[in-house]
């Protein structure tokens, strides 16, 4: 489902309400989903930049409880062009790098809710194809993208919520 | 949920704060008139005995406003209602007052007994000014948190730990006595007369009335307050 | 149980591999716990007791434990990454107990200078002291690691941090003392333990409640 809207008219709060990161103020929110089934994408990367992109997937591998984690990141870090830098330390990323790093994050645990803000930022044309890749690879998955350019995925979006 | 909803709650805090104030009043004056004219004079301290009877409910009234203060935390936690959000802060702003009130009639006490202002040795108010310290710092993390359901979280939590600190430095201190800072001077306080005794407890019954009358008057105000802000920003 | 145990384990690791990376809040530590012995030397005026270096080395080592603290939650508050640890399926109480063990270690490497250098400086230690330190590490880092994450979420981290620290700190500190220069130690060890005991507990439990909304 895209989620569409000008700055400023609360595509990021409703995803972070979604992701369980806010507590609603009024009224009710059911996400049936358990936390380990939510893949959330901010405008932070959520990564240590002390640590290389490789340790920090092996910690969210090991918090998320994956049976194979370093598999599983090696395998996103190549999908996502980083495996040459995956035992760089995340300081060093350029803006894109840390973009897809973020995306690796957020894909890690195969979720079955995803929770996208602004996924595109900072991407590259390559970057770009890169994930609509992934999104194509996990048709089951339901997607929430909050996006002010909607224009790439409007052709898979099955719902749009335009926010005002 | 708004605050603005909380306002038809309870008759209480319509008629509450003119009743309690009227107790509070009656039972002030009459537990002090007790304590001047009727309870008899303490044998070793004389007449400057009679501050115990001012100094020990506030203590105790300041005990009482903490509790409720950890209580409307604890329900705040517990149930996440925003309203406990105020009713705790309030009853720890009134546990501060009292608080200090604590320190100022036990300083003026030890002063009159013993002719200092302040002693190590006095338990109760080195444990009044460990608590002061402590919730003289919720207001600082209060004060320094945006609004919001953050601040009202780490309020109650830090609201809880309070509590679990009077206990534990009610045991510090008394052990610390033992080798830290000798008790010179002590107060009897343990076996009280039937008078005594009873003038004391019309004064802490007034005492609490007092501390709940401007409890409710305060919350009252409080909430007015938040829900003025919170049609400011629905209006804005 | 283990998958807790793992979560703790994997989270205070991370706290490791952050400091060795980085390497400045542990020698800031040690560096700071050695100039406050020598400045307490210059205060203390020619044949003070040693009970009144012995309480000054507790002031020490509570100074030093809250440089450390004031960091604990840099790394999370700069990069904004506590919001992916508290999305993580892990219970929020292991990021508390993670982050606690980390500062933990810290302490004790910092009292492996710290003690020794009192040694040296002022007097020889006792069994007691090494004890008491022991069971305060717990407690301090304990409520530390809470309030620290605490004040992360406010307005004046540096200056709040201390505030809500030290009021919490003051029986570790009688406790501490106590225990270090009394003729029975025993009672001060066992209240140290208790409130090692009665903080942690409440600590592991409200935690959640600091670090969600």
């Amino acid at each position: 489902m895209l989620v569409t809207g000008p700055n400023g008219s609360g595509k990021t709060t409703l995803l972070r309400l979604c992701a369980g990161l806010y507590a609603p103020t009024g009224g009710e929110l059911d996400v049936d989903v358990p936390r380990g089934s939510i893949g959330f994408l901010g405008h932070e990367p959520l990564v240590y930049r002390e640590l290389t992109a490789l340790e920090n997937l092996d910690l969210y591998g090991r918090l998320y409880r994956l049976p194979e984690r370093r598999e599983r990141a090696g395998a996103l870090l190549e999908r996502f062009g980083l495996w040459r830098a995956r035992n760089e330390r995340v300081a060093t990323f350029s803006r894109g790098m840390l973009q897809r790093l973020a995306l690796c994050r957020t894909f890690l645990h195969d979720p079955d809710l995803l929770l996208l803000d602004e996924p595109f930022d900072g991407l590259d044309a390559e970057g770009v194809e890169l994930l609509h890749a992934e999104l194509a690879e996990r048709p089951d998955a339901t997607a929430l993208v909050a996006t002010h350019d909607p224009e790439g995925l409007a052709s898979r979006a099955t719902a749009q919520l335009a926010l005002t | 949920m708004s605050l603005l909803s909380d306002h038809s709650r309870g008759p209480s805090l319509r008629f509450g704060p003119p009743l309690l104030a009227a107790a509070a009043a009656g039972l002030l004056l009459g537990g002090f008139a007790l304590a001047f004219y009727w309870a008899p004079e303490d044998a070793d301290q004389g007449f400057s005995q009679k501050i115990f009877y001012l100094h020990v409910p506030i203590a105790l009234t300041a005990y009482a406003c903490f509790g409720w203060g950890a209580w409307k935390a604890l329900r705040l936690l517990w149930t996440g209602e925003r309203r406990y959000d105020l009713e705790s802060y309030t009853a720890i702003h009134m546990g501060v007052i009292f608080g200090l009130l604590t320190l100022i009639t036990g300083s003026i006490w030890a002063k009159v007994s013993w002719g200092v202002w302040w002693s190590w040795g006095e338990r109760q108010l080195v444990l009044f000014l460990i608590l002061f310290l402590f919730y003289s710092s919720y207001f600082m993390l209060r004060f320094s948190t945006e609004p919001g359901p953050r601040r009202e979280r780490n309020s109650a939590v830090y609201a809880l730990f309070g509590v679990v600190l009077i206990p534990v430095s009610f045991l510090a201190v008394r052990i610390a006595g033992t080798i830290l800072h000798p008790t010179i001077f002590t107060h009897e306080g343990a076996d009280l007369p039937g008078e005594m005794l009873a003038a004391f407890c019309v004064c802490l019954a007034g005492m609490l009335s007092l501390a709940g009358a401007l409890y409710l008057v305060e919350l009252s105000g409080k909430r007015i307050d938040a829900s003025l802000r919170e049609l400011k920003e629905l209006l804005a | 149980m283990s998958a807790y145990a793992a979560d703790v384990a994997a989270l205070a690791r991370k706290d490791l591999l952050l400091e060795l990376r980085a390497r400045d809040t542990l020698p800031a530590m040690l560096l700071f716990v050695v100039s406050a012995l020598t400045v307490f030397h210059f205060a203390l005026p020619d044949g003070s007791s040693e009970r009144a270096e012995t309480g000054l080395l507790w002031i020490a080592i509570v100074f030093t434990a809250l440089l450390g603290l004031s960091r604990a939650f840099i790394a999370e508050r700069e990069q904004g990454v506590l919001d992916g640890l508290v999305l993580a399926p892990c219970d929020r109480s292991a990021i508390w107990l993670g982050k606690t063990l980390g500062v933990m270690v810290f302490l004790v490497l910092a009292e492996l200078v710290a003690l020794p250098a009192f040694a040296l400086f002022f007097h020889p230690l006792s069994w007691e002291l090494v004890a008491a330190v022991a069971l305060a590490n717990l407690g301090i880092a304990a409520i530390g690691t809470l309030l620290a994450a605490m004040a992360a979420a406010s307005r004046a981290r540096e200056l709040l941090l201390p505030l809500l620290f030290l009021p919490l700190v003051i029986p570790v500190v009688i406790g501490g003392v106590g225990a270090s220069v009394a003729a029975n130690p025993g009672s001060f060890l066992a209240f140290l333990g208790l409130y090692d005991a009665v903080f942690a507990i409440l600590c592991w439990a409200s935690f959640e409640y600091v670090v969600t909304e």
